[in-house]
């Protein structure tokens, strides 16, 4: 492809620069250079992002990066989809990701597509051409670095328009994903994890119609018999309000079969996952691992609409710090997570995608920009995808760029976000979105909750037909009654 | 008396420190609940971003000989950025005196300059009762520094084991607490899994300075007589390994 460059030259006050981008390009072309050349954009970690720790290294004009990320933009527009069948970034023989994302490619599902460059293949998802039913069927067809070549050509507002087509339905007590609703996981995180705290957040979070995603606490402590006495409580509030949704304690799936085995009433099975075999090492899984825990999960027979058991964090950058990124950049490595994901038709993914601080992401532009990448990426893959929208406080970061990832994902069609009370985790030490931001887009947006869920929330009295919060308070009495 | 509505929040927020029950404006946050998150940030942030008063602490330090030294991010923004260079000595090593000793305790200002500014000094006094009988060598003042840079300052001193003070990621209800990192042999290229780490040290609900200084006398002594720290040391002492891994922190870097 060539884009134009000489068209574009009225937006630059001289002629150098882009003179030295197509004698860059120029350099870069041929087919064996083609591949360097991908190395390269590759090298670029997620756009405007800081370098991986080991590829960054001093420069000494700063416009030249600028100049050599556009170049290898136009590159990577020109290589044929096909390319990425035939050259793993991450060799087959090594890893066992690249060997379930090219042993489960399905050629028949790629075929409509199979002649279009990355450049091409970008132009067609925006085009009317690429509905959410064609979307959804090529799916099985692409592969984690086609998906994440592709985000590479997109501006914000492509990624949320592609990814706005497509629906990924996914149940288990409760059905999410339908168009016109967002789902939230209420997070009622506590520092001891004290049993009576975690049960306040969670009644505070369902007075404001959270939680229809899941119920999900982050242990203080990661053992076995803790996990249970949260899971245990988590149970008896479910049962005792007759909510139709499920819950979680994320802790190790090798935990979790334990739990299985041990009778307790677990609902979904949770594992944070990464895109190279290294670096689900580093998270002690492996695929034959996983592959035990959804049997476990599925064993159990809990859901009532669906049987979608599995619940996946990516987005910890764990490949960098783990030196298990083989030289490739971190978009391409979050959306090889998503390959391992979707192996497992889970109900929930999510980013984190401002957990880990400003060597990953430094400032709000890059949480929003990346936020919306990890989305489009998921959903092109089939994965019910979510965001936890958030930020650390050594970010240059604020609520106001949240405010802004927030609204955008749920534009975009995001399954679910996560909600904390007040934005607050007490015991992670950063900040997500709060129970009322769920209620401000449903509001505002007029999206809604799951509809099992939603029929809950109005029989007990917090929210009217129209799916708003109620002011009487009564809703909230009943919850709180019947333990304050 | 009249007119007072009951809150229904009351009890249920006794049970958490969590911001329940604020109550709310349509789908916002009411005002004050908001300017109190936007004060708690801003606090957070300002303890990320201050400097510590070096001055201050040598003067707190003393008589003690004291050593300052810089990694190589040359300033915060940079260190923010690539962790890379917080981890690596840069100015002042030359003035690290390669004596030898037991323990040498390294501050460094990690993401919370009000940690270091408040509770380092006390630690390290605290640390004198539980240290008796070994040779400690200089505190060193590492600007700009993170966990790792231990591993260089400790290698020059000659030190048997260092002890890194460091600054935690603020929270919003705690943006001063301290993290304790503890490292055996310590040079260029010791890994996380091969630290002890005492977390959460503060004065809100977290560890106190005793409570503090008698986990780092009992992994100091436990280290220097089996020649090792982290992931091996944990596992022969698990009911302390329980309390301090119980803290839920992350670590520092």
């Amino acid at each position: 492809m060539r884009i134009g460059l000489e068209e574009r030259e009225d937006l630059h006050p001289g002629r150098q620069p882009l003179q030295e981008a197509l004698e860059l390009q120029e350099r870069l072309l041929g087919l064996r250079r083609l591949l360097e050349a991908l190395q390269q954009v590759r090298q670029q970690p997620r756009q405007d992002r800081p370098r991986p720790v080991r590829a960054q290294r001093r420069e000494a004009v700063p416009a030249r990066r600028d100049l050599e990320r556009v170049a290898a933009q136009a590159v990577l527009a020109d290589l044929p989809l096909t390319t990425f069948l035939s050259e793993q970034v991450v060799p087959y023989e090594t890893d066992e990701v690249t060997r379930l994302i090219v042993d489960t490619h399905d050629a028949a599902a790629f075929a409509p597509v199979a002649h279009m460059t990355v450049g091409a293949f970008r132009d067609w998802l925006l085009s009317e051409a690429a509905t959410g039913a064609v979307l959804a069927r090529l799916s099985p067809g692409l592969t984690p670095e086609m998906v994440a070549a592709a985000s590479k050509l997109m501006r914000n507002r492509d990624l949320i328009a592609v990814a706005r087509k497509i629906r990924v339905e996914a149940g288990f007590r409760n059905s999410l994903g339908q168009p016109g609703r967002i789902g939230s996981r209420l997070q009622p995180n506590h520092p001891s994890d004290d049993l009576k705290g975690i049960a306040a957040s969670v009644l505070d979070g369902l007075s404001y119609g959270v939680g229809d995603a899941v119920i999900g606490i982050n242990p203080a402590t990661d053992n076995i018999p803790n996990a249970i006495a949260l899971i245990k409580m988590l149970e008896e509030l479910r049962l005792r309000y007759a909510i139709p949704t499920q819950s979680c304690v994320l802790t190790h799936v090798t935990n979790s079969v334990e739990i299985v085995n041990r009778g307790a009433p677990i609902d979904l099975i949770f594992q944070s996952v990464a895109g190279t075999e290294a670096a689900n090492r580093g998270f002690g899984v492996d695929l034959k691992l996983l592959d035990e825990a959804h049997a476990a999960g599925l064993s159990l027979g809990r859901g009532t609409v669906g049987d979608n058991v599995m619940y996946f964090e990516t987005g910890q950058g764990s490949a960098l710090s783990a030196d298990a990124h083989h030289g490739v950049d971190q978009q391409t490595l979050e959306t090889r997570a998503y390959a391992v994901c979707r192996r497992y038709r889970p109900l929930l993914v999510n980013t984190v995608v401002g957990f880990i601080g400003p060597e990953y992401l430094y400032d709000g532009k890059q949480i929003i920009r990346a936020g919306l990448e990890d989305h489009f990426c998921g959903k092109m893959l089939g994965l019910p995808m979510g965001v936890d929208v958030c930020y650390t406080n050594h970010a240059e970061a604020d609520q106001n760029d949240m405010d802004v990832l927030m609204t955008l994902l749920a534009d975009a069609g995001a399954t679910f976000l996560i909600a904390v009370p007040g934005a607050d985790d007490i015991m992670l030490n950063y900040q997500s979105l709060s129970f009322h931001d769920i209620a401000y887009l449903r509001n505002s947006f007029g999206l809604r909750a799951a509809p099992e869920f939603e029929a809950w929330l109005e029989g007990i009295g917090l929210i009217d037909p129209a799916g708003q919060l109620i002011d009487s308070g009564s809703g909230q009495q009943k919850l709180i009654g019947a333990v304050a | 008396m009249t007119g007072v509505a009951k809150d229904p929040w009351a009890k249920l927020r006794a049970a958490t420190p969590a911001r329940i029950g604020l109550g709310r404006s349509g789908a916002g946050l009411p005002v004050k609940a908001n300017l109190e998150f936007q004060y708690a940030h801003a606090r957070a942030r300002d303890a990320v971003h201050r400097s510590v008063d070096w001055e201050a602490l040598k003067a707190q330090l003393a008589p003690r000989a004291v050593v300052e030294v810089a990694s190589q991010a040359p300033d915060r923004a940079t260190y923010l950025r690539r962790p890379d260079l917080g981890r690596r000595l840069d100015e002042g090593a030359e003035r690290l005196p390669a004596t030898g000793c037991d323990i040498a305790f390294v501050v460094a200002d990690g993401l919370s300059a009000d940690a270091v500014q408040e509770h380092a000094a006390e630690v390290i006094r605290a640390c004198d009762d539980v240290l008796g009988g070994l040779r400690l060598g200089p505190v060193v003042l590492a600007r700009q520094g993170r966990v790792a840079i231990g591993d260089e300052i400790g290698a020059a001193l000659g030190a048997k084991l260092v002890v890194v003070l460091v600054g935690e990621r603020p929270g919003l209800t705690v943006a001063d607490s301290l993290g304790a990192y503890l490292t055996w042999g310590p040079e260029r290229g010791r890994r996380d899994s091969e630290r002890n780490c005492i977390s959460n040290i503060h004065l809100k609900g977290g560890q106190s300075y005793d409570q503090a200084a008698a986990k780092i006398g009992w992994l100091a002594r436990e280290a220097l007589k089996r020649g090792l720290t982290g992931i091996g040391l944990k596992d022969e002492a698990p009911v302390l390994a329980a309390a301090i891994e119980g803290t839920g922190r992350l670590p520092e870097d």
